[in-house]
């Protein structure tokens, strides 16, 4: 498999603080990809240098061998880029429905005169925009909730909401920035059916989680970053088996975690 | 008794006039603020069209049906100008560079005395805009902003004003929308300034400097910018309150500012709440 995506000696420095630090990652097409670590590794931060929210300082991104690094986010959206967000960014004004035919934003083509003059054209794009933006909420359980106002719905609804809005414009690579995060037990494990059912369609995942049997379960590959930096990379067994990684992560919650992941 | 009618109805059909070119220029505010960006210039955008208008009418003699796109032009191609360097910068740039355009054009219609006619103006501009040609283009104006905004223009612009770093993530080419927005709105503001011009037969320099560009975004602060139709009825009522509060004379700037005060900050969403629906 070819890498989708690659990193190459990512660089981001806040002030002093090199908040990444010369990330070398690949990932593969086709492939779930986790990145884990304690808070304040940087994942956020790479997520956000993948997207185009931040320049990097230095190296380079590239997304199906083109170059990337220089691009603004709508460019890469265009390539086949999307993303959620782990403090959940709704259109809270907007309906849910109207939240993901947002992110339809690059697949709809009629011109804006078209719109104007409500064109048969225009209409007919609009009617199957909505007729796909209803599947998807079906398939993320939220189709009941449809017209209700966004803002209004529970926690892991909005973060259903954004998966569904991020899959609207039918990327190759979609990037999950905690999704299990406030979910309890049962909502996180429909989504890890959810997510799995993804390869299906195409979509290559890179998810950063800090519930580690969700990680475990989920991903072929893992990459783990500590103050910034790669510190391992592989499958999930030899992760678990990582001492470095139980190292760094050595007296929080999280290597309990691990633990409790090794052992089951 | 023929004498006080007549008196009446040319103070009314004013302020008639008057509404509908307040509307047109609340949408131009509406233009820039539905996609949450700031503009101060739409007065000074106002002033350019005006006049554009006036100078192509009385110097050259130029038919109206010329001279209207023409108003709408020259501001478009200024706000192109300020447009391209600012908006790539923080919101408050755009708003600053376009008070200072306010400023600039002032000083400019007065000095060029020669064209402009200076400090006194310009007067004796024929009346060529007919009510039913300002409430003819209000009307495709609004219907053509709510046809928009039921798509995925639309649906780009409430989420621009919502979350900029979303919208962005969802794909939209923010820096082309913001410059489309401003110079749509420069386009409207022109065209309400020549309307203006070709009603009131008389303009100045003065007319259209940082108290007018705070009038017209009050338009759009008491309206909402919810819907399209908003902010032209908050134009409506702050262009006729001050009409019909004549017998408070002093007080009714007071009264004026204190109804904008109230609704900023008791009806958030201006008096016209609603929001439109943006899926089909
Ligand atoms: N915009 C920013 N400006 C300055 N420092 C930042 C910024 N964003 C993140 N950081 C810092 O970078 C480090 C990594 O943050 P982050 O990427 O959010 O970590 P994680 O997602 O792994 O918890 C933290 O120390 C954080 O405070
Ligand atoms: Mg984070």
């Amino acid at each position: 498999m070819s890498a989708l995506l690659s990193a190459r000696g990512l660089t981001m420095q806040f002030r002093g603080l090199l908040a990444v630090n010369a990330v070398d990652v690949d990932v593969a097409a086709g492939s779930v990809h986790g990145i884990i670590g304690p808070n304040g590794a940087g994942k956020t931060t790479f997520f956000n240098l993948i997207s185009g929210l931040l320049r990097p300082t230095s190296g380079s991104l590239t997304l199906d061998g083109q170059d990337v690094t220089a691009l603004p986010p709508y460019a890469r959206t265009r390539m086949g880029l999307a993303r959620t967000f782990q403090n959940i960014r709704m259109f809270s004004d907007m309906s849910v429905l109207e939240n993901v035919m947002t992110g339809m934003h690059t697949r709809l083509k009629a011109p804006g005169w078209s719109a104007l003059l409500r064109l048969p054209g225009f209409r007919a794009e609009e009617r199957e925009a909505r007729a796909q933006a209803m599947e998807l909420l079906e398939f993320v359980g939220l189709a009941d909730k449809a017209d209700g106002r966004s803002g209004s719905l529970a926690y892991g609804e909005q973060r259903r909401l954004e998966i569904a809005r991020a899959l609207a414009s039918r990327p190759r690579l979609l990037l999950l920035d905690e999704p299990a995060a406030g979910m309890n037990p049962a909502e996180t494990r429909e989504l890890a059916v959810l997510l799995k059912q993804l390869g299906q369609r195409d979509v290559t995942l890179l998810l950063v989680e800090h519930d580690m049997g969700f990680v475990m379960d989920l991903c072929d590959r893992i990459t783990v970053l500590n103050f910034g930096r790669k510190i391992a990379e592989g499958g999930p067994r030899d992760i678990r088996n990582d001492s470095s990684v139980i190292e760094a992560y050595l007296g929080s919650k999280v290597a309990e975690r691990l633990a409790k992941a090794h052992g089951a | 008794m023929a004498e006080w009618l007549d008196d009446f109805l040319f103070t009314y059909e004013n302020l008639i006039h008057a509404l509908g070119i307040h509307g047109l220029l609340a949408l131009s505010m509406y233009c820039v603020m539905a996609l949450g960006q700031l503009s101060l210039g739409q007065a000074a955008f106002m002033g350019l069209g005006a006049y554009t208008g006036a100078l192509l009418t009385l110097k050259l003699g130029l038919p109206f049906w010329l001279v209207l796109p023409i108003s709408a032009l020259v501001p478009a191609l200024v706000a192109l100008v300020i447009g391209g360097p600012t908006l790539r910068l923080n919101g408050v740039y755009l708003a600053i560079s376009t008070i200072a355009l306010g400023e600039v054009l002032r000083v400019l219609y007065i000095n060029a005395e020669s064209l402009t006619g200076g400090a006194l103006g310009l007067s004796g501009i024929p009346q060529k805009a007919s009510l039913w040609l300002v409430y003819g283009l209000l009307a495709v104006c609004i219907a053509g902003f709510w046809a928009i905004g039921r798509s995925r223009i639309g649906r780009a612009m409430e989420a621009m004003r919502e979350d900029e770093m979303a919208a962005g993530v969802m794909g939209v080419n923010l820096p082309l929308y913001k410059l489309g927005a401003l110079i749509a709105s420069a386009m409207l503001a022109g065209l309400a300034g020549s309307l203006a011009a070709h009603s009131n037969s008389f303009i100045g320099p003065n007319e259209y400097g940082f108290e007018a560009a705070v009038t017209i975004l009050s338009f759009a602060l008491l309206g909402g910018i919810g819907t399209p139709i908003a902010p032209v009825i908050g134009a409506f009522v702050l262009t006729a309150l001050p009409e019909l509060l004549r017998p408070l004379a002093d007080f009714r700037l007071v009264f004026n500012g204190l109804i904008i005060v109230l609704a900023v900050l008791f009806l958030p969403r201006g008096i016209v709440p609603f929001r439109l629906r943006r899926a089909p």
